[in-house]
């Protein structure tokens, strides 16, 4: 704020406050020329307006309301620049970037009041996620108390796509079962946390053609073992499914590298039915994992991959 | 005529005045300082105006009342913090015209959920938010997918926001509005501003 507008503040604020006293005082004499108790010389409905003084507690109270809103305004910020005896300021609100938000922080030495409390939960917390982070997965999965943490770090972030009951949707894995698109090793659990996943399944409508499609899912249904399938479609489909085994494989039970699912079982990340596995041939898919290094940093990561390890494991 | 308290509660033309003086002072002080002040009206390093779809977009959470159930404010409050994101400053919002910080959380605040969720997350959501919450007391919005935009009313929103509210479009922007946002759906739209929420300071 620059100093004019700085003086104005503090003017029309100060100002109004003295301006509130003088009608305190007007109003707490008598100048209205009648002795206490007589009437002003009208009524309404038989209810008569006399000249009394006005009532002491109330009166107190204004005072008292005066007196707190100048002791306020000389410890806390509230005219102008005047940043107040305590120097207290709830946030670093002016900054533009993280960079400046995190310098602002490192240079505010504990006034401003967010800091304050981040600094006092840092301490708390820190060495309790130094002793997780330091901890191994596979044993960090059966620590209950870093489990509790887990499973609030779980529901908060991760159940509005993979259900609070870790169970996925249609789209969305379920975390819970033994199958894993990504890998189910600890280190590939951090690393899908971390920097997410972009699984992209191509559409193959266009270069397989009507038939073509018909054919490919046939042969993917059969890979799972489906009965009453047609014969020579399955044939036909086979011969296809060179196209898919780039990332499938050739005998389809998937590659983690390219997060491509195993078609030879029966879990269906987006439906196993002729319907949905024909809209995944045709018109592909899209699963994205978002990254979440940046949002929960990775010590957070961490005891959030032992909580989905031990979804799936668990049993030590 | 004396003037008295009597005089000005008998004509209330008078006192009108009075009220409406009464109240820009507060306003005086707490409301016009602000307009010039550094601080308010320094967009953060990061930020982009909406393009064309986002707009659109933008248009659309208004019309939908979003921001009846969803606050874009998160408080300097580490419990917010942890869970949102950095708290919001003022130089996020230079541009917003008018800013949709909200009043009330009956859903999550969604001041930074660019980018936490996939596109196809927000799609699957919006159509129908049980089918991967089960939990959420949120409405549907279907019909968002089956709207189709046509962007005639893209360049002169933009043209609006540029020349009034002094948000730096450039002229080929506007020109390349109508044929960004055009065959595009409402649900694209909607998706392409929720997408870029709270990307600016990040």
């Amino acid at each position: 704020m620059t100093s004019f507008w700085s003086v104005v503040v503090t003017l029309i604020t100060l100002g109004s406050i003295g301006a509130f006293a003088y009608l305190l005082w007007v109003c707490a004499t008598d100048r209205m020329g009648k002795p206490e108790g007589e009437s002003m010389g009208h009524e309404f409905d038989g209810i008569e307006e006399l000249n009394n003084d006005l009532p002491k507690w109330w009166t107190y109270m204004f005072v008292v309301t005066i007196l707190f809103g100048l002791g306020y305004l000389a410890l806390y910020p509230g005219l102008g620049n005047y940043s107040g005896f305590l120097n207290w300021t709830s946030a670093n609100k002016q900054v533009t970037s993280l960079e400046e938000s995190r310098a602002a922080s490192a240079d505010s030495q504990g006034i401003v009041q967010y800091d304050q409390e981040v600094v006092a939960a840092n301490e708390r917390f820190a060495p309790i996620f130094e002793a997780f982070a330091a901890t191994p997965i596979v044993e960090l999965a059966y620590d209950e108390d870093a489990m509790k943490v887990g499973k609030r770090l779980f529901l908060q972030n991760c159940s509005q796509c993979h259900g609070s009951d870790a169970k996925g949707a249609t789209g969305f894995p379920n975390l819970t079962d033994d199958k894993w698109n990504w890998g189910g090793e600890p280190e590939q659990i951090v690393e899908t946390i971390l920097h997410g996943r972009v699984a992209a399944m191509a559409a193959w409508g266009d270069v397989l053609g009507d038939e073509g499609v018909d054919a490919v899912v046939e042969y993917v249904l059969s890979l799972s073992g489906r009965r009453g399938l047609d014969v020579k479609l399955v044939e036909q489909g086979k011969a296809k499914f060179g196209l898919c085994a780039a990332c499938h494989g050739a005998d389809g039970t998937g590659n983690e590298m390219f997060g491509a699912p195993n078609l030879t079982d029966q879990t269906w990340l987006y439906g196993g039915s002729r319907l949905a596995i024909e809209e995944s041939v045709r018109n592909g898919r899209a699963g994205v994992m978002p990254a979440w290094k940046e949002i929960l940093g990775e010590d957070k990561v961490h005891v959030l991959s032992a909580y989905v390890y031990q979804l799936a494991n668990p049993h030590q | 005529m004396k003037f008295n308290h009597e005089f000005l509660e008998k004509n209330i033309g008078l006192m009108a005045v009075f009220i409406v003086i009464a109240i820009s002072w507060g306003g005086l002080a707490q409301i016009t300082p602000l307009l010039f002040s550094k601080e308010v009206v320094t967009p953060v390093e990061g930020l982009k105006p909406y393009t064309a779809l986002q707009m659109e977009g933008r248009d659309v959470y208004i019309r939908e009342g979003c921001n009846s159930c969803h606050s874009q404010m998160i408080r300097p409050f580490r419990a917010e913090t942890e869970r949102y994101g950095h708290y919001s400053v003022a130089g996020e919002s230079v541009w917003e015209h008018p800013f949709l910080w909200g009043s009330k959380r009956t859903g999550p605040d969604l001041a930074r959920v660019g980018g936490r969720y996939s596109d196809e997350w927000h799609r699957i959501h919006l159509i129908d938010p049980r089918a991967v919450v089960p939990e959420s007391n949120m409405p549907g919005f279907p019909w968002l997918s089956d709207a189709e935009l046509d962007g005639k009313e893209t360049a002169k929103k933009m043209a609006v926001f540029k020349n009034m509210f002094g948000v730096p479009y450039t002229d080929e922007d506007i020109a390349n509005a109508e044929a960004e946002v055009a065959g595009k759906t409402e649900m694209d739209a909607l998706i392409a501003y929720l997408q870029s929420l709270g990307t600016a300071l990040k």
